[in-house]
C-alpha cells in the first residue's frame, strides 16, 4: 500500500510539473486565439469564414529565442493583415503551439493544431522537429511553409516550402563568399555533429571549399552533450594555422567559443551563418568579443527600404525589442501566404487538400518582396531563390558588408 | 607542447566536475540517495549570483554568500518536501524518480522565472591568468580557484565528518539509520544538515562552473551534473577524496579523448572508461568494499 502511495505521489508530482508548463502555454494560446476570433467577429465575419493558420516552434527550451521571435513576427503580421481586411476578405485566426525544439513534441503539437481545425501550417521553426512534422503534413496534404527550418529534408515533400535559406545553400554561399572575397585560404571549422542544421552546412561548405581554393585545415565537432569546453577544438584550429574559423552553429556555443578563444589569445576571423544571429542579445555578453565577426543573414534591421523600416518600427512598438531574422522570416511567411492565397483566390471554405494544391501552384508562380529579400521566387523543390547579406559586427551592431 | 596544453584544459574541466561531484558524493555517502536534482541546484546557484551581481549591485563575494544561503534553504526544502516523505517508502526507486522530478521542476521554474535566453555570466574571479612557456600555455584564474576550492572543500568535509559530533552522527546515519536513531541521533535533522551542506556546495560549484564556462541557461546544470555523477561513481561514490580525483581524471580523459581520438566521440570515450573501471573495480577508485554480515 505504501509503495503504491509513493508511486502515486511521484506520478502526481510529474503530472504537476508537466501541467505547470503545458497549462500556461495553453492559456496563452487560447487567449490569443480568443482575441483574434473576437476581432474576426467584429470586422470580418460578414465576408464569411476565417483562415485557420497554425504555427509550431520552441517557445520554451534551449532554442526558445527562435520560437518566440517567430511567434511575435507572425502575430504582428496576422494583426496587420486582419486590420487591413484579411485575406480575400476572410480574417486569419492564428494558433501557435510550443514544441520545445523536440521532434516528438512537435508532432504532438501538429496533431493538436489539426484537432483545432488548422488549414495551413506556418512552421516549424527549427530543423529537426520540422523534418518530423513534414512527414505528417505530406501524409495529410497540408500546405506547410517553414519560416526558418533550413535542413534540406524540411521541404523534401512537394507540399512544403521555406522562407529562409537551406543549409546546403548556406554552406555553399559561405564558401563562395570566403573564396570570392579572399578572406582566407586556410579555414578551420567547428560544428555540432549532433545537430542536422550544423552538420548540413558543414558538409556542403566542405564540398564547395575545394572549388573556391579554400583548404580546410581542421574540422572538429562537438555534440549537444559536451558543449561547454571548446579548448581542444580551438587549440587544433590554432595549431593548424587557420586564418579563419567557420562556425556553422548556434550563438549559445559561439559565445563560449569567442570567450575561450580570447582567453587563449587566438584571434582569427570568425565567420558564421544565421545561427549566430542573436549573439548580441545574450544578456550581459561582452560584445567586444564578437567584434569583427562576420555572419550571413537574410535580414538586418540596418536595411533602408520602407518595408523593413515599417516592420522594425511596428515590431519594436509591439514587443519593445528589435526583431531578429527569425521574426522577419515569420512576418514574411504570413505575408507570403496572404499574397499567394489572394493570387489563387483561395477561400477558407475549401478543404485542406484543395488549399494545399492551389498554394503549391501559387508558390512557384509568386514573386515576393518582403523584409528578408526582394523578388523572391520558389522552385518546385520548395527552395527560395534570393541573395544572402553578409554583416559584420562593428561596435556591437550589425553593419552591412558588400 | 600541445599535449601539456590539453592536459591543462583537462584539469580545468575536471576541476569543475570535481567540485560538483563533491556535493553528489556527500549526499550519497550520508543519505544513501542519488540526488539527481543536484545539477539543477547548481543552476539555481548560478542564477542567484548572476542576479545579485547584475541587478542588485552586489560585489562578487557577498553574491556568492547570498547564493549559498539561497541554495542551502532550497536544499533543506527539497529534502523536507520531496524526499523525506518517501524515505521509508520501501523502494529506493521512489526517491530516485522523485529526484528526477525535482530536477525537471527546478528547470521549468527557472524557465518561467528567468526565461530561456542564454545569459552571459561575468566571472566572479578576478585573478589574472597565468602564462607559461612564452604565452603558449595559459592557466586561467578560474582553474586555479576551482582547484583550490576543491582541495579546501575536500579537506574541510573529511575533517568535518571525522572530527565533529554532527559528522559522527552523519557517519552513524549512513551506516544504519535505525541503529543511529536508537542511539539518540536525530536522523531527520542529520539528513537535513547533509542536504544543506550539499546544496551550499552546489552554489559554489554553480558559481565556479559559470565563471569557467560563462553561459547560463535553465539547462546549464543538467549535463555537468550527470558528468559529475559519473565522476563520483568513478572515484567511488560516497568517498569524498574519490569524487575530487574522479572529477579531475574524468576531465582529463574527456579532453585527451577529444584531442587524440575523436572530438565527436568524447562522451562515448568517457563512459567507456567508466565501464572498464567498474568492471575491474566495481566500487570505483576509492570505494570501500563493505561486507554485509549475515
Amino acid at each position: 500500500m505504501k509503495k503504491f502511495l509513493s508511486f502515486m505521489l511521484v506520478v502526481a508530482m510529474m503530472a504537476a510539473t508537466l501541467t505547470a508548463c503545458g497549462g500556461s502555454d495553453n492559456t496563452k494560446t487560447t487567449e490569443a486565439a480568443g482575441e483574434t476570433a473576437a476581432a474576426g467577429e467584429t470586422t470580418g465575419s460578414a465576408e464569411g469564414g476565417v483562415f485557420k493558420i497554425g504555427g509550431i516552434g520552441p517557445v520554451t527550451g534551449a532554442a526558445a529565442i527562435y520560437g518566440q521571435a517567430v511567434k511575435n513576427g507572425a502575430e504582428l503580421a496576422v494583426k496587420e493583415i486582419n486590420e487591413a481586411g484579411g485575406i480575400n476578405g476572410a480574417q486569419i485566426e492564428f494558433n501557435f503551439q510550443d514544441d520545445q525544439h523536440d521532434a516528438e513534441t512537435s508532432v504532438n503539437a501538429y496533431n493538436t493544431l489539426k484537432d483545432w481545425g488548422m488549414q495551413m501550417l506556418m512552421g516549424t521553426v527549427t530543423s529537426t522537429p520540422c523534418v518530423a512534422v513534414a512527414a505528417e503534413t505530406a501524409a495529410d496534404n497540408m500546405f506547410q511553409l517553414t519560416p526558418s527550418g533550413s535542413s534540406a529534408d524540411c521541404v523534401a515533400n512537394p507540399n512544403a516550402f521555406r522562407v529562409c535559406f537551406s543549409d546546403p545553400n548556406q554552406g555553399v554561399v559561405a564558401a563562395q563568399y570566403i573564396g570570392g572575397h579572399q578572406l582566407a585560404s586556410k579555414v578551420a571549422v567547428i560544428y555540432d555533429s549532433s545537430d542536422a542544421y550544423s552538420s548540413g552546412i558543414y558538409q556542403n561548405f566542405a564540398a564547395e571549399a575545394g572549388n573556391q581554393g579554400i583548404e580546410i585545415v581542421s574540422a572538429e565537432a562537438f555534440t549537444a552533450d559536451s558543449n561547454k569546453d571548446f579548448s581542444v577544438q580551438l587549440q587544433k584550429a590554432k595549431d593548424s594555422g587557420a586564418e579563419l574559423v567557420f562556425l556553422p552553429i548556434y550563438y549559445t556555443e559561439a559565445s563560449l567559443i569567442l570567450s575561450q578563444a580570447d582567453s587563449m589569445g587566438f584571434d582569427p576571423l570568425f565567420y558564421g551563418c544565421d545561427g549566430l544571429d542573436g549573439i548580441l542579445n545574450v544578456e550581459n555578453f561582452d560584445t567586444s568579443l564578437a567584434e569583427g565577426v562576420l555572419l550571413q543573414t537574410p535580414f538586418t534591421t540596418e536595411a533602408e527600404d520602407d518595408l523593413t523600416k515599417n516592420f522594425v518600427a511596428n515590431f519594436e512598438a509591439a514587443y519593445g525589442e528589435k526583431p531578429n531574422q527569425f521574426a522577419a522570416d515569420a512576418y514574411d511567411a504570413i505575408y507570403i501566404i496572404k499574397t499567394v492565397a489572394e493570387a489563387k483566390g483561395i477561400t477558407p471554405d475549401m478543404s485542406v487538400s484543395d488549399i494545399c494544391e492551389a498554394m503549391k501552384v501559387g508558390m512557384t508562380e509568386a514573386s515576393f518582396t518582403g523584409t528578408t529579400g526582394s523578388d523572391i521566387s520558389w522552385g518546385e523543390d520548395g527552395e527560395p531563390n534570393k541573395d544572402p547579406l553578409v554583416v559584420e559586427i562593428v561596435d556591437g551592431v550589425y553593419k552591412l558588408v558588400d | 607542447m600541445s599535449f601539456i596544453s590539453y592536459l591543462i584544459s583537462g584539469i580545468s574541466l575536471g576541476s569543475v566536475y570535481a567540485i560538483i561531484a563533491l556535493g553528489y558524493t556527500m549526499v550519497y555517502g550520508i543519505a544513501k540517495m542519488l540526488n539527481f536534482a543536484h545539477g539543477d541546484v547548481i543552476m539555481v546557484g548560478g542564477y542567484v549570483t548572476f542576479i545579485a551581481v547584475r541587478s542588485m549591485g552586489f560585489s562578487p563575494l557577498p553574491a556568492v554568500v547570498l547564493s549559498m544561503a539561497v541554495c542551502l534553504v532550497l536544499g533543506i526544502v527539497i529534502e523536507a518536501v520531496a524526499y523525506r516523505p518517501l524515505r521509508n517508502a520501501g523502494s529506493p526507486l521512489a526517491v530516485l524518480i522523485t529526484a528526477i522530478g525535482v530536477s525537471y521542476l527546478l528547470q521549468n521554474i527557472a524557465l518561467l522565472a528567468f526565461g530561456a535566453d542564454t545569459k552571459s555570466f561575468t566571472s566572479v574571479i578576478s585573478i589574472p591568468k597565468l602564462k607559461l612557456a612564452d604565452g603558449q600555455l595559459t592557466i586561467t584564474g578560474e582553474t586555479m580557484v576551482t582547484i583550490a576550492a576543491g582541495v579546501i572543500i575536500t579537506l574541510g568535509l573529511v575533517a568535518f565528518i571525522n572530527k565533529t559530533k554532527t559528522g559522527q552522527a552523519m557517519r552513524a546515519v549512513s551506516e544504519d539509520k535505525g541503529a543511529a536513531q536508537l542511539m539518540g541521533i536525530n536522523v531527520n535533522r542529520t539528513i537535513s544538515i547533509t542536504f544543506a551542506i550539499g546544496s551550499a556546495l552546489a552554489a559554489i560549484a554553480g558559481v565556479l562552473l559559470c565563471s569557467a564556462y560563462p553561459s547560463l541557461t535553465p539547462y546549464t546544470g543538467a549535463m555537468p551534473g550527470i558528468k559529475a555523477f559519473v565522476a563520483a561513481v568513478f572515484g567511488g561514490i560516497g568517498s569524498i577524496p574519490g569524487a575530487f580525483i574522479g572529477g579531475i581524471v574524468l576531465g582529463i580523459i574527456e579532453i585527451l579523448g577529444k584531442a587524440y581520438i575523436s572530438s565527436e566521440m568524447a562522451d562515448a570515450i568517457c563512459f567507456a572508461v567508466l565501464i572498464v573501471v567498474l568492471l575491474v573495480k566495481p566500487t570505483g577508485l576509492f570505494g570501500k568494499n563493505i561486507q554485509e554480515k549475515v
